[in-house]
């Protein structure tokens, strides 16, 4: 788990091109939306598509994608739950 | 019929690695690629917006030349009386040409939202806009070349018919490796203060070929 989180952490810096920040920094425990990241909408359609690209996994619902980019490892845990990581 | 007399109170040019700010040169980079150096000014001016970073290479221009103007003196007019016209020849080509890239294989159909979001050339003024929190009107207009006629008929009407109080508008150009920069506050002002100079078309030509 502990290597796909860090995996995640490298991939969502790469896809949302937060230069400045450093996988280290980042708290997989923290929320990726308003606080944490500070990620806004259309970093949520990026996350959506590098699920999709990386893990070829797809959101159902709404209320899936609001649980599933909570944080880095609510990422990590839905494609784990998938066996995709 | 005669114009009425408005001022340019300031004005920043980017191009060939340089900034300047009202004829003075503040910056050199070492960057020669656009975003490369953009990125160089962006940290040597200390501006703390990350979004930058997110932006597209128009959008970067034009956010960085709008920081130099703006962070160096309190803005004229505020919210909805401040409004920005810009011009070039690219629209957003270049963001245009990555997105097609991204869409054109069907095996690898993987459109990015965060480069689809800056296929159109007045999202530089959105982001402008909201750093800058100004609400006036706004246009982008596309051009074959820079063309200080246009600018100046349009801004001059706008400012006469009282649609905003002062206008922050320019040539926002950004195409492969060249970018060209020039931005203009034009103000309906009172009193002459130090380094104002007219709004006219020689003058702006003159200040474009500087």
């Amino acid at each position: 788990m502990e290597q796909l989180i860090a995996k995640l952490k490298a991939e969502i810096i790469d896809a949302l091109n937060l230069t400045e920040i450093t996988p280290e920094s980042i708290n997989e425990n923290e929320p990726l939306f308003v606080e944490g990241l500070g990620l806004d909408s259309i970093d949520a359609l990026e996350l959506i598509v590098l699920l999709e690209k990386k893990y070829g996994l797809k959101l159902g619902t709404a209320e899936e994608g609001k649980k599933v980019l909570r944080s880095v490892k609510s990422m990590a845990e839905f494609i784990r739950a998938n066996n995709k990581g | 019929m005669s114009r009425m007399n408005f001022h340019i109170s300031d004005y920043c040019l980017i191009r060939h690695q340089k900034i300047f700010r009202k004829g003075e040169l503040l910056f050199t980079g070492t960057e020669q690629k656009p975003v490369p150096f953009f990125t160089e000014a962006y940290k040597h001016f200390g501006i703390n917006y990350p979004k930058f970073y997110k932006m597209d290479s128009l959008c970067k221009l034009g956010l960085l030349a709008s920081e130099i103007i703006l962070q160096a003196k309190d803005m004229p007019c505020r919210g909805e009386d401040i409004g920005i016209i810009l011009y070039n020849a690219a629209s957003s080509a270049d963001t245009d040409r990555v997105h097609q890239r991204s869409i054109s294989d069907r095996e690898t159909y993987f459109p990015s939202p965060s480069i689809f979001v800056y296929t159109l050339p007045n999202i530089v003024i959105g982001e402008i806009c909201i750093r800058q929190k100004i609400f006036g009107e706004s246009t982008f207009f596309i051009s074959e070349k820079f063309d200080p006629h246009s600018l100046y008929e349009y801004v001059s009407q706008l400012l006469e018919e009282n649609v905003m109080e002062c206008c922050l508008t320019g040539w926002l150009e950004c195409e492969g490796d060249n970018y060209d920069g020039a931005l203009f506050m034009v103000e309906k002002c009172t009193t002459i203060e130090d380094g104002i100079v007219n709004f006219d078309e020689e003058k702006i030509k003159e200040i474009y070929s500087q």
